[in-house]
């Protein structure tokens, strides 16, 4: 289904009557070249790039549930390439990089907004932290500005800048770095892929994964076996689940990270801003509410929903950042279960099984990745060859040692990211 | 979610802190045991054991049995009367 104005303007005068669905509803097939475990954001990224770029056709995204259910339509919506190490770093580039000829590439509006992220510091060693990252954006040929208390004063007037406990001495401003409307996302990622060929077959829940001589043959699902030459689990939140049943034991802990809305207000943050000290993030949705969020609960979880001492130290965050938006009422709030991995950086390798590939591990980062994660699986998928973005995310980086990407200097172990 | 402490009896969750899933500390040196036991997990949606740690309390190492798809505590133990 395709949208323009005139059509709008007479489905709005006919009662909306004749709008079709995004996508068609096929039947599974009882084989394909290859099956892709899992319609999220990533998994229908990496359908469409799978037609797009490889031209491979044969191709099926098996969904338990309904495409884009999970944490692709629900999340804080922040796309950036604001990371240091090597090994993100091109890869969060090359992603944003998708998402600014996203729109003409899907022909749907994604409503991505690159109105600015800025984060803020607080204290000298925080903006010499911030300097040494904002140079690493730049030599991968990203944009970052370094803002002072009042060049930062002119652009955000309501912070708390004296606050006694985190005074904002500035910013590292990331214009680029912006938001979308996640859902679209989802869908116009379904839609390119459906029209291309690739058959998106939602309520059908992969059961088990077959093997034969150490090498994948298919996928028991709910709704019969599927053959298939290669399969991706492209499941995060899930990815330990799904690995079992290829007898597979994954460096992954799946943790709750919760969000939050507030009720519509009139445009009052007009950027994405990000506490230094508290881990906050904030961001207006184009609706008028608030959202935002903090850190994960810390204790592993698959309830989709987490603990009031969270909620307490984000709206305490909030607070402590932005007094102004003491009034705003939060409508409702979210859980969503992240794959944490050691390092806190994500996975997209062949798995130790032939055929089987993963695509899993992105922590609380998984959004902005959507269009690179796809395309770089795409191209895993499609040639058995890591895409240059993304030869830094091996499965094996936690057994060698080697290729650690731990952005925030704690260690690579479970539970410190 | 609540814990209820062996020492201290029911508390609020902010005393306590997630201490990892309980595993078998392998022997000898570096080796695939070892890999598995510092990165790879069962990562259970449903009983899972674990460690917790009352350090805004009586500062005691615990074995919970908790449940991670519904928040339900099964058992606390002190740690020294091994697995719950």
């Amino acid at each position: 289904m395709r949208f323009n104005a005139l059509r709008v303007l007479k489905e709005g005068l006919t009662g909306n009557r004749g709008w079709g669905p995004h996508w068609r509803d096929p039947e599974p097939k009882p084989a394909y070249d290859i099956v892709i475990i899992g319609g999220g954001g990533h998994g229908l990224a990496t359908a469409f790039y799978l037609a797009k770029e490889h031209g491979l056709t044969n191709v099926a995204v098996l969904e338990k549930g309904y495409l884009g259910g999970g944490n692709v339509g629900r999340n804080t919506t922040i796309v950036r390439a604001n990371y240091f190490l090597p090994g993100n770093s091109e890869f969060y580039s090359h992603s944003l990089k998708l998402w600014e000829t996203l729109e003409d590439d899907l022909n749907y509006n994604v409503m991505h907004s690159q109105r600015g992220l800025f984060n803020l510091y607080h204290s000298d060693g925080q903006r010499d932290a911030i300097v040494r990252r904002g140079n690493a954006m730049i030599n991968q040929g990203d944009d970052a500005f370094l803002l002072d208390r009042a060049a930062l004063e002119k652009k955000l007037p309501f912070l708390d800048y004296d606050n006694g406990r985190f005074p904002i001495h500035g910013a590292l401003y990331h214009p680029r770095g912006g938001t979308a409307r996640h859902d679209a996302v989802a869908w116009g990622f379904a839609r390119g892929a459906s029209d291309r060929g690739v058959d998106l077959i939602q309520n059908c829940e992969v059961t088990g994964i077959d093997t034969e001589g150490g090498a994948v043959t298919g996928v028991q699902t709910t709704r019969g076996a599927i053959r298939a030459r290669k399969v991706a689990i492209v499941t995060a939140g899930r990815s330990g689940q799904v690995a079992a049943l290829a007898g597979l034991r994954l460096p992954i802990e799946s943790h709750v990270l919760q969000a939050f809305v507030t009720e519509g207000l009139k445009p009052v943050i007009d950027n994405v801003i990000t506490f230094g000290m508290g881990h906050f993030y904030i961001s207006q949705s184009d609706k008028g509410g608030l959202v935002f969020g903090g850190d994960l609960d810390f204790y592993p979880s698959y309830a989709q929903r987490g603990n009031l001492p969270t909620v307490e130290h984000v709206m305490e965050a909030g607070m402590t950042l932005m007094p102004m938006i003491g009034r705003a009422k939060v409508l409702r709030s979210w859980g969503g279960i992240m794959d944490m991995t050691p390092d806190g950086s994500p996975i997209i390798d062949r798995a130790p099984v032939d055929g089987l590939y993963l695509d899993c591990g992105w922590c609380y980062g998984g959004f902005k990745a959507v269009p690179g994660s796809g395309f770089a699986l795409a191209h895993l998928l499609a040639t058995d060859r890591p895409h240059d973005s993304a030869t830094g995310f091996r499965l094996d980086r936690f057994t060698t040692g080697r290729g650690l990407m731990d952005e925030e200097g704690k260690g690579a172990q479970h539970n410190l990211h | 979610m609540r814990l209820t402490c062996p020492h201290c009896g029911e508390r609020d969750l902010r005393e306590f802190t997630f201490g990892g899933a309980t595993l078998t500390r392998p022997e000898g040196d570096w080796g695939p045991d070892w890999d598995a036991y510092i990165h790879l997990r069962e990562n259970p949606a449903g009983l899972s054991r674990e460690y917790w740690t009352h350090d805004m309390g009586c500062a005691a190492w615990l074995l919970v049995e908790r449940d991670t798809v519904t928040h339900d505590i099964r058992a606390v133990r002190p740690v020294g009367e091994g697995a719950p």
